[in-house]
């Protein structure tokens, strides 16, 4: 195994000498006719013999005790096989690698809280039989209601480290120009069109779990811990994956319950949640309150910014929003203050939803930075220009690469920026206010470890293995085109294999880092197949030229299945974090545009157009990276213009829990959507020079809706979402 | 789900003495079923019954089948061009796809999207008589200012049946003794009053078989939908108006609104206000003052008094100018 940290800013020797030309390709997504034949397999598909299905009983009430549980009524009914209540594994929540929830417990955490598992012979009757169970709860208050809560300051389980850097008090009483806003952000759900569904079997004293789940490795763990087994007797398979969006980065508690069910009835079981139910039994993103303050001179050059934010949690649950996490490295300011606090609530757990922090801590920053060009009377890039630092403002460490400067360029010329009239309000179309914005993204790089097996058969078909899993993104095609660049093969004929806790480790989905990291151990793992293979050429690594299936050394060429007919090369490359992270700061970078158009009628807010430029380090695949920014951007559009979980404060239960009135963005909503790239291969961040995709396109994203609403309009929306009745008093009479 | 039984009858009559519920695109009846919000022990599929036909009548009207897809009665080139309002508030509705599977019958009986009548924890009159009104002082946002009572503010959430009402369509049922009755749109529904729960003057059994649309009225015609998304959203208020304008005056208006009441709602005030008048801002917030006559906002769902009022004002403009 060539395994190697990320130390030196060198690309593997492999992938440099490398002249297939297919990485970075707009190749098809190689399981897209398995997918649209239907033939892919997912979590709640082709059921072993004997299945049963599971159905989920929550708490009544929201806060308080659980007293009884009655399920005489549920068991009476025919076909139901086991209710299951008493088991103390029976988790409160959700879990991840990081943080378990109280497992055994009666008391209530937050409305529909996992008390029992029901278990029947079809779907129809688990759920009939679930409304039957009757559970008995002590309620006692809840605190649903945010407002007057104690703020917890900073608290320890918070992903950031608080900035405060300089003196930020002093900082802002000199400045000549101080700004100083609050934004808020409500409540979002993950929304994952595949449901949160598993299919559990035991074999023996071994556990299998194919599970709609983003990180199979950290879910085995999960699931050994929760239900005390030894890990390698779990097996997590997650082979396809219909979108993740944070929700499926832990476990939920309907595995642990099917798979208590499983054990004790000795058949398989099936378990997907109804969609209501994914509001109380997945996590949400927390609803935040953030107050952006900048101190800078009339010219607008920045002395001092401060992002201070509040997010929700509740008592079992330790995650904090990492609100500011965008901010910290973004514009220049020597004093500097970032934080990140919470109140406790009794709500079903928040944790990570496409982008923590930078999604809507950007909406903040950007709307802020927008809102202070206007104040100064500057164009909203040449305020961001003036505050573009040469090194991180925070930790002072240098970029590995940013080409943030050149993302404004690109996208204000490819856009038509320059005809922007800077006077809200005053272009009109017909009956509608026409306006444009713009707004920065940026999501940090993390590097993290992976690992793959590449082997080459004999007849020279290749493979490559690891746990990484391709929720949608892109992931088996990214993997195929990185071995066949190296190993000089058509992307279409290199095997992926993914999604399976038998395969090499990897970190999965989650954070934007499984591109970079899984095609970094890929990489690697080439080098070693690389070596074997020069070996066998009598020639040294650096004089093969890989191409077409064909191996050249010097004036020799040999077809590459000859060279492994009599012995397959496997290898495995792993990829680790190295000095490179901790010596540079490192962040993917992008420019939004956006032009929308609100009817000056009703208030109704239409995108028209958008246009995202991206500093990606390289890209793996022009068509699945734009696929992921472009749907980052739907996202900008969506939580800017209508996603809202709202919370009814009498009972904590969420009133619009379904795809009805939790307005995600339809097709409708989204309009001829532009992604371009600025590519500088980013050799800092991992072997493959790939930083963060998919959670860069939303940040800004809604920035740049929001900041065109108000060039339209003359409103500043700092709550999102900016709903028609938010517009309806600044409109013009009819 | 609950357990149910299932029964597919041959023929109309057959239908209106099968005893259960009426189900045909099952795109509201089967989300309800799911969430147990309705539990019916008994399903009638009168999906595959010859009610599916649109045909001219002498009078210059259309009788439409109670099965005839809503694609295809908006796509119908009959109705394109002499009922555009119906057409237009038809594409406005749901999405393609329900479209597809929509009924005229099952569409004029779509229950409300009012979110505390979905949730089954909640306290819903609606629901289950008696339980309580969880929108009155709960998220509103999306329920009626008029007509309301202290037991229910919840919405008919279509547009089809808006149109019909401002086209003034006649209902057509089937009683489970053979008889049968034409109801005039303008008395099929009831606000929600006492008893919520009853939503129109259907009996138990009686099935809609037909809805006849009278013979083209004069003027212009349009529907205008207000909503948060540009698809697949409820309307937070809807106009369905067709006027006519001769000499200078308004000869004739019919004015139906929807995501404001119980019911698609028509005040003749409105019309009264407009009838006789050369059009402009004076008779168009007459007009907006007669709908909004005894209107009262719940909290969240205040906007929609401003937001009826200067929709209906800037329909009435684009139809008269």
């Amino acid at each position: 195994m060539i395994e190697q940290a990320i130390d030196t800013a060198e690309r593997p020797g492999g992938l440099a000498r490398a002249v297939q030309g297919v990485l970075g390709a707009a190749v098809a997504r190689v399981e897209g006719p398995l997918k649209v034949t239907g033939t892919a397999i997912y979590a709640y598909e082709r059921a072993p013999e004997g299945v049963a299905h599971a159905a989920i009983v929550g708490t009544p009430v929201g806060a308080g005790r659980i007293t009884r549980v009655d399920a005489a009524a549920a068991r009476a009914l025919p076909g139901v096989l086991t209710v299951i209540d008493d088991d103390p594994r029976l988790p409160a929540g959700g879990a991840n690698s990081r943080a378990m929830p109280s497992q055994g417990t009666d008391r209530v955490f937050h409305y529909g809280q996992p008390v029992a598992v029901v278990v029947a012979e079809t779907q129809a009757i688990a759920r009939e039989a679930a409304a039957l169970v009757h559970v008995e709860a002590e309620a006692a208050p809840g605190r649903y209601d945010t407002a007057d809560l104690p703020i917890e300051r900073q608290p320890k389980s918070a992903f950031l480290a608080p900035v405060d850097t300089g003196d930020l008090d002093a900082a802002l009483r000199e400045a000549e120009v101080v700004f100083d806003r609050t934004y808020t952000t409500p409540a979002h759900f993950p929304a994952a069109l595949e449901p949160h569904a598993s299919t559990i079997w035991w074999e023996g004293d071994v556990l299998t779990v194919r599970s709609s789940n983003q990180i199979v490795g950290a879910a085995r763990n999960t699931i050994a811990t929760a239900l005390g087994m030894a890990a390698d007797k779990v097996r997590v398979l997650a082979p396809y994956v219909g979108g993740g969006f944070g929700g499926k980065t832990g476990v939920g508690p309907e595995v642990i319950l099917a798979a208590i069910a499983a054990e004790r009835l000795r058949r398989p079981v099936k378990v997907a949640l109804p969609r209501r139910d994914t509001a109380y039994l997945v996590h949400h993103r927390s609803p935040t309150t953030q107050r952006v303050r900048i101190g800078c001179d009339r010219d607008g050059y920045i002395a001092a910014i401060a992002h201070e934010s509040v997010a929700q949690q509740n008592d079992d649950a330790g995650f904090v929003e990492p609100v500011p996490f965008g901010t910290i490295p973004l514009y220049a300011g020597a004093a500097r203050r970032m934080t990140t606090d919470l109140v406790r609530v009794n709500l079903p757990p928040t944790g990570a939803v496409r982008a923590p922090g930078e999604a809507i801590g950007t909406f903040a920053t950007e709307c802020a930075m927008d809102e202070l060009a206007d104040e100064l009377g500057l164009d909203p890039i040449d305020l961001r220009r003036r505050n573009e630092p040469a090194y991180d403002p925070t930790t002072s460490r240098p970029f590995s690469t940013r080409r943030l400067l050149d993302c404004y360029d690109e996208g204000a010329r490819r856009f038509g920026w320059p005809a922007r009239v800077p006077d809200p309000g005053t272009t009109l179309d017909g009956e509608w206010l026409v306006g444009i914005g713009m707004a920065t993204a940026l999501r940090g790089n993390f590097t993290v470890s992976a690992e793959a097996e590449v082997r080459l058969d004999a007849g020279g078909a290749a493979t490559v293995s690891c746990d990484m899993t391709d929720i949608g993104t892109g992931t088996y095609t990214i993997l195929a085109q990185t071995v066949g660049e190296i190993l000089g093969l058509a992307p279409a004929t290199v095997t992926v294999r993914l999604g399976d806790t038998d395969l090499p480790p990897t970190a999965g989905s989650g954070g934007s880092f499984g591109a970079g990291s899984a095609t970094s151990a890929a990489a690697l793992a080439c080098e070693d197949v690389l070596a074997e293979l020069a070996r066998r050429m009598n020639a040294a690594p650096e004089e093969l030229v890989l191409r077409d299936g064909q191996v050249s050394a010097g004036s020799r060429t040999v077809p590459l299945a000859d060279l492994v007919r009599d012995a397959p090369i496997v290898a495995r490359g792993r990829s680790t974090p190295g000095q490179q992270a901790k010596r540079t700061s490192q962040a993917s970078h992008g420019a939004h545009f956006a032009e929308v158009a609100v009817n000056a009628v009703t208030g109704e807010v239409r995108v028209r157009r958008m246009v995202g430029v991206f500093d990606v380090g390289r890209v793996l695949n022009r068509a699945t990276a734009t696929n992921q920014l472009v749907g980052g951007m739907i996202w900008g559009i969506s939580y800017a213009l209508g996603e809202a979980a709202v919370v009814d404060p009498r009972s904590g239960r969420f009133v619009n829990p379904d795809f009805g009135e939790y307005h995600v963005a339809v097709n409708a909503d989204v309009p001829n959507i532009e992604c371009h790239f600025v590519e500088e291969i980013d050799d800092a961040a991992n072997q493959t020079g790939a930083k963060a995709v998919g959670e860069l396109g939303i940040s800004g994203a809604g920035a740049a809706v929001i900041n065109a609403i108000h060039n339209a309009t003359g409103v500043r929306v700092r709550d999102v979402p900016a709903t028609l009745d938010t517009l309806l008093a600044a409109l013009p009479p009819v | 789900m609950k357990t149910f039984d299932y029964a597919r009858p041959g023929s109309v009559a057959e239908a209106v003495q099968a005893g259960g519920r009426f189900i045909a695109g099952g795109t509201n009846l089967l989300d309800l079923m799911k969430l147990q919000v309705e539990t019916p022990e008994r399903l009638v599929d009168i999906s595959r019954l010859d009610l599916d036909q649109i045909e001219e009548r002498e009078d210059g009207g259309l009788t439409v089948g109670a099965l005839v897809p809503n694609s295809d009665l908006a796509a119908d080139p009959r109705v394109i061009e002499k009922y555009e309002v119906l057409s237009r508030a038809l594409l406005a509705g749901a999405s393609g796809q329900l479209r597809n599977k929509a009924t005229t019958g099952g569409n004029l009986l779509q229950r409300t999207r009012c979110y505390y009548f979905y949730d089954t924890a909640a306290g819903c009159n609606k629901r289950e008589p008696g339980s309580g009104c969880e929108a009155i002082g709960g998220f509103n946002r999306i329920h009626a200012i008029l007509g309301t009572s202290d037991q229910c503010i919840a919405t008919h959430p279509g547009d089809m049946p808006v149109a019909m009402r401002a086209l003034d369509a006649v209902i057509v049922t089937q009683r489970g003794d053979g008889d049968k009755r034409r109801i005039p749109i303008a008395d099929f529904y009831r606000l929600p009053g006492d008893t919520p729960h009853i939503e129109n003057v259907l009996e138990p059994g009686e099935l809609i078989t037909h809805v006849e649309l009278p013979a083209p009225p004069e003027g212009k015609q349009t529907y205008r939908k207000v909503r948060d998304r540009a698809s697949y959203a409820f309307a937070l208020v809807s106009v369905a108006a067709v006027i006519a304008v001769e000499d200078g005056r308004i000869a004739s208006a019919a004015l139906a609104f929807g995501g404001l009441a119980h019911m698609p709602w028509r005040n003749p005030a409105v019309e009264a206000a407009l009838v006789g008048q050369a059009p402009g801002t004076a008779a168009f917030e007459a007009a907006a003052d007669a709908l909004l006559d005894g209107a009262k906002g719940f909290g969240t769902n205040d906007f929609k008094l401003p937001l009826a009022r200067r929709v209906l004002i800037a329909t009435l403009r684009d139809l008269t100018q």
